[in-house]
């Protein structure tokens, strides 16, 4: 090949022929496939405290959706409200072995000794919102003294100047989510001493109790300024008792909730409720579903990693309560 | 000492006047019309209850299924016209539902003969399970905006008056008329008395206790309504609350003895009174939760003694499946 030109013509040539060749046969990605088989086919059991509420159907839809295509299968164990029935649920479950448990705990101490089991029978364990005693391989939820925080930090603050008086509505005693509010709400009154509660009584997470409550507390004390309710399915009712007083907008109401449309931006919109902290339950139930594929891609031994994944926040206010971002509906998650 | 004695309803109408003197005297802020208004506003739901359990208690029977009929029906409604159904619509499906249950519950008592406290607790489940499974998509089912004006039902005020108290003062007149009233009415105190002599002086004793079964579903589902328009919502999940045992609280501490065929209107006007009371007294003291539930416990206690004492249960009185 002395002529420079044959020997172009020679390499444009070979360049044609194995072009072609080369971007027809594709490169492997070597870790897809161990991915898909690491799913396929594995059961994940679902215990939540109950079903058909907002947090509790929106995790399971937006697990299902996440992880359905990769042929996951999943068992649901509705609780019901019952906590026995709930320990029973998860002790059958230890004998079925599915290779996942995503447990929305009633209180700290019930399920704590039997997650410990499941995680030594080789189940990974996921907690949901309300931790155990137990640290399993991941707890995926609120940080509810945070919320109790920053829904009293909120009240302070629209309470500057005005009378300081607040009331507390809290969930179940026996439920540590409403125990954690509170110390959240202990903890910025401390910095406070201004500020006077002048009811805390408990309404059972019932928005009827919670009116009552409210009812009576506003007719003692017209000048109040501020509540913490604790849950926004239950605030309804304090709100409705704040309108039917007349003292909507002067009386800031603080609440939180899964950040549901008709549950919290709605009611935020209507004046209901002036702020209500969301843990925006889709993208809990987006982080559970990548814990899970982490998890069952790693091949770690379920109990040998812990971690927490704590949920950032949203208030929602009447600033956001607009946005399209700012909540969900459970119709468009279950599509 | 037969001149010491009262009837139950005296002693539990000077156990209200007691408390209401103490509370009054000792705290600041109860006595004001504002706050009394408040009180009746805070029961008119469990009294529109006990009206519904007078009527079945007094027939000798006892309907624990009560709560379902308040929580479903009215849970439908909402569910309906958030489907984008009309209200009027979903308000006739509800009450034909409801008309529907209490026929299974009268039916399965007075035909079937199964006991009361049995066949009711059965329903109840099966109702409120039904509205869970096939009728909810959520527990707390949420007002929508087409049932805007229905919520005066329960909210804002009719001659400065508010409106749930209204509701339960018309509910109290459709029943006291009802009962002293009607021959209907004089037939479920006959049955109550002593149902085998109803039977055999030609009452259509089955019947009327399919009737009982009907009026307080109907009374429950009315319950229900003014609730939703209360609160906005309808949490159907009281299902599982103790709501019952303060609908039953406010019948026997009345004075409604359980044997049956003893009592009126006026005896459940009294026990929501006390309950009122205490309940609101117990808030402006900011007792704590655990602290309410002892006291509401120990005065169930005392008023269900005092009711053995005073109507003492015999061979002609005891039934079976009684509480």
């Amino acid at each position: 090949m002395k002529n420079p030109t044959t020997a172009a013509l020679a390499a444009l040539a070979l360049t044609t022929l194995t072009a072609p060749a080369l971007a027809q046969q594709g490169l492997d990605e070597p870790f897809q496939k161990p991915f898909k088989e690491a799913l396929a086919g594995k059961t994940v059991a679902y215990v939540p405290v109950a079903m058909n509420f907002d947090l509790t159907e929106g995790w399971y839809a937006g697990l299902k959706k996440e992880l359905e295509p990769y042929g996951v299968k999943f068992v649901i164990r509705d609780a019901n409200w019952n906590t026995n029935a709930g320990a029973q649920a998860v002790t059958s479950l230890i004998t079925e072995k599915p290779a996942v448990m995503v447990v929305h705990n009633p209180d700290v101490q019930t399920y704590a000794k039997l997650l410990q089991r499941a995680e030594n029978e080789g189940i990974y364990v996921i907690q949901i919102n309300m931790g155990s005693a137990y640290r399993s391989s991941a707890f995926v939820g609120a940080n509810w003294v945070e919320i109790g925080e920053r829904q009293t930090e909120g009240v302070v603050k629209a309470c500057e100047g005005k009378s300081n008086k607040i009331a507390i509505i809290q969930g179940a005693l026996s439920a540590a989510a409403s125990a954690y509010t509170l110390k959240g709400v202990e903890n910025v009154l401390a910095k406070h001493p201004e500020i006077k509660v002048v009811s805390s009584q408990a309404a059972d997470w019932d928005a009827a109790k919670a009116k009552a409550i409210t009812q009576t507390v506003l007719k003692q004390n017209p000048d109040l300024c501020g509540i913490v309710g604790f849950w926004d399915g239950m605030d309804i009712g304090t709100a409705a008792a704040v309108k039917e007083a007349g003292l909507t907008g002067k009386v800031f109401l603080a609440t939180s909730g899964g950040g549901e449309r008709k549950g919290a931006c709605e009611l935020v919109k209507s004046g209901a409720f002036d702020l209500d902290m969301s843990y925006d339950v889709p993208t809990q139930a987006a982080q559970m579903a990548g814990t899970i594929k982490w998890l069952l891609s790693s091949g770690a031994k379920p109990g040998s990693v812990k971690g927490s994944e704590y949920t950032t926040l949203v208030p929602i206010t009447k600033e956001n309560a607009d946005s399209q971002t700012a909540c969900w509906n459970l119709s468009d998650l279950k599509k | 000492m037969k001149r010491f004695r009262f009837n139950q309803q005296e002693i539990v109408f000077a156990v209200f006047a007691l408390l209401f003197l103490v509370f009054s005297i000792f705290l600041n802020g109860f006595l004001t019309a504002e706050n009394m208004l408040t009180l009746l506003q805070n029961v008119a739901v469990l009294g529109i209850l006990g009206l519904a359990m007078a009527i079945v208690v007094i027939g000798r029977g006892i309907d624990i299924s009560l709560i379902a009929a308040l929580a479903v029906p009215p849970g439908l409604v909402l569910q309906m016209v958030q489907n984008g159904h009309s209200l009027p619509f979903s308000l006739l499906i509800a009450v034909l539902l409801t008309i529907a249950f209490g026929l299974v519950n009268g039916w399965l008592i007075a035909y079937a003969e199964v006991p009361s406290l049995f066949a009711t607790l059965a329903t109840g489940l099966l109702l409120a399970g039904l509205g869970q499974a096939a009728l909810f998509q959520l527990d707390v089912v949420q007002w929508s905006p087409a049932m805007d004006g229905f919520e005066r039902l329960g909210q804002g005020t009719i001659l400065g008056i508010p409106t749930s108290i209204v509701m339960f003062a018309i509910a109290c007149i459709v029943v006291a008329f009802l009962l002293r009233q009607t021959r209907w009415g004089a037939y479920i105190y006959a049955i109550g008395d002593n149902p085998y002599a109803a039977r055999v002086t030609g009452i259509p004793s089955r019947p009327i206790i399919v009737l009982q079964y009907v009026i307080a579903s109907l009374i429950g589902c009315f319950a229900g309504l003014v609730m939703a328009a209360s609160v906005n919502s309808m949490p159907t999940r009281v299902f599982n609350s103790t709501l019952i045992y303060d609908v039953i609280l406010v019948v026997v501490l009345g004075g409604i003895g359980l044997s049956g065929g003893r009592g009126g209107v006026l005896n459940v006007i009294i026990g929501t009174l006390l309950i009122g009371t205490m309940l609101n007294g117990m808030t402006i003291m900011d007792i704590s939760y655990a602290g309410q539930n002892l006291i509401k416990g120990v005065v169930l206690l005392l008023a269900v003694i005092t009711d053995s004492f005073l109507n003492p249960r015999n061979e002609e009185t005891a039934q079976q499946g009684d509480i």
